[in-house]
């Protein structure tokens, strides 16, 4: 019998201190497997300090489709710098 | 939320792409759309798999240690192509293993080229040079792809194929300075490639039934008869370079269209060897048979093991 392993999400850090980014994914029974695996598919070349492996089904995700999950009802742009006006940097004077 | 009609569905998912926006597993696409990218993604990552067997027949007997190291991972290149690829495709709903054991039926189609035999240390050295070439040319195209996890594959795989250029060419290069004997070896190897090199960028665009809604939809955004002159292009006058032949008389530079001219292949044979009759099918199929077969225990002992423990570092 094969049953088919579930899957793996894939996360990469090239260095200490920079985030670890996600990379792709590898199926595996279980998460050593998956680190090992993950390891062979994505640390083959590129330099990595540490991976994370998560299980799939373990992360939930917003919906592309429900762009309204994301709708600002009222107008925030007060929070953004765009909507101040401030002098730049003066000159001695 | 408003539901939309799949007439409006489809006209912003062509909107998007005409944008040059990514499709993402989650969105919505037409069945179309997701058919033709299991099938060609498919086709794809069993043709990475099925392509580590004629180079890899040659790791035993490669000459010296470090060519020896650089086979090993060029092979093991591939076989991490096909598994990124099997998981793109999977992203569309078709399992990986539904995909392998259509494979291993004989029921899926793969590259042409890697049904051709690979009787001396020169093939070895050829395939990566053409043959990776035209796939990196085609590889480079695709990783401009409209659906995300391919597009996204393809940038990882582009990378590491350029080293598998690069070592090819080294190989016939030695060869190709190399004794009389040697240069005949080599030049013996071109003659054998040339053409199921040429025919695997695909059938010419009127005998292709897939090119015009993939390209529609920018699945591809090159026909292949495009991938074919670029890769014509590109090396012939590398070939001719090392003082070896195309062996095509049609083979010269056109000024007037800026491309080289070349007599098309036989593309009955191509159609041949795609549907399982080319030289070296079977034998391609039972190694990859018996490689699943004698592999089963370790699936089965890892898939015991996660049963009966649950391991991993736990991450703060």
């Amino acid at each position: 019998m094969d049953t088919q392993w579930e899957t793996y999400e894939v996360f990469h850090q090239s260095k200490r201190g920079d985030p670890h980014e996600h990379v792709g994914s590898v199926h595996a029974p279980d998460p050593q497997m998956a680190l090992q695996l993950a390891r062979d598919q994505f640390a083959r070349r590129m330099k990595c300090v540490s991976l994370w492996v998560v299980r799939t089904r373990d992360i939930t995700a917003t919906d592309y489709q429900d762009e309204s999950f994301f709708a600002q009802v009222v107008d925030k742009g007060y929070r953004d710098p765009k909507a101040f006006e401030a002098p730049d940097k003066l000159e001695h004077s | 939320m408003i539901q939309k009609t799949d007439k409006e569905r489809l006209a912003d998912f062509e909107a998007r792409i005409g944008n040059g926006e990514k499709i993402e597993p989650g969105d919505w696409m037409p069945e179309q759309y997701r058919k033709n990218l299991i099938r060609m993604i498919g086709q794809h990552a069993h043709s990475e798999i099925v392509g580590q067997l004629p180079e890899g027949k040659w790791i035993p007997y490669a000459p010296g240690f470090r060519r020896k190291l650089t086979l090993i991972a060029k092979v093991q290149d591939e076989a991490g192509h096909g598994q990124l690829l099997y998981r793109a495709a999977e992203t569309l709903g078709k399992s990986r293993e539904e995909m392998i054991d259509e494979l291993l039926a004989g029921k899926a189609k793969y590259a042409n080229v890697f049904n051709y035999p690979t009787p001396t240390w020169a093939d070895v050295g050829i395939i990566g040079w053409l043959v990776d070439t035209s796939a990196v040319i085609n590889q480079t195209m695709l990783a401009q792809s409209s659906y995300g996890p391919y597009a996204r594959a393809m940038k990882r795989i582009c990378y590491e194929e350029s080293f598998h250029i690069k070592q090819g060419y080294d190989a016939v290069a030695v060869l190709a300075k190399g004794t009389p004997g040697q240069r005949q070896m080599v030049q013996d190897a071109i003659n054998r490639w040339w053409y199921p090199t040429l025919m695997m960028s695909g059938p010419p665009d009127k005998l292709s039934e897939h090119t015009s809604l993939a390209m529609k939809w920018r699945i591809k955004t090159k026909s292949n008869e495009q991938v074919r002159q670029e890769f014509v292009d590109h090396i012939v006058p590398q070939i001719r370079a090392l003082g070896l032949d195309v062996p095509d008389k049609e083979c010269q530079f056109d000024e007037t269209s800026g491309h080289y001219k070349y007599t098309q292949p036989d593309w009955e044979e191509l159609k041949r060897v795609i549907n399982g009759d080319g030289p070296c099918n079977k034998e391609r199929l039972d190694i990859r048979r018996k490689a699943h077969e004698e592999g089963r225990w370790v699936r089965e002992a890892l898939a015991a093991k996660s049963i009966s423990k649950s391991t991993g570092k736990v991450l703060a």
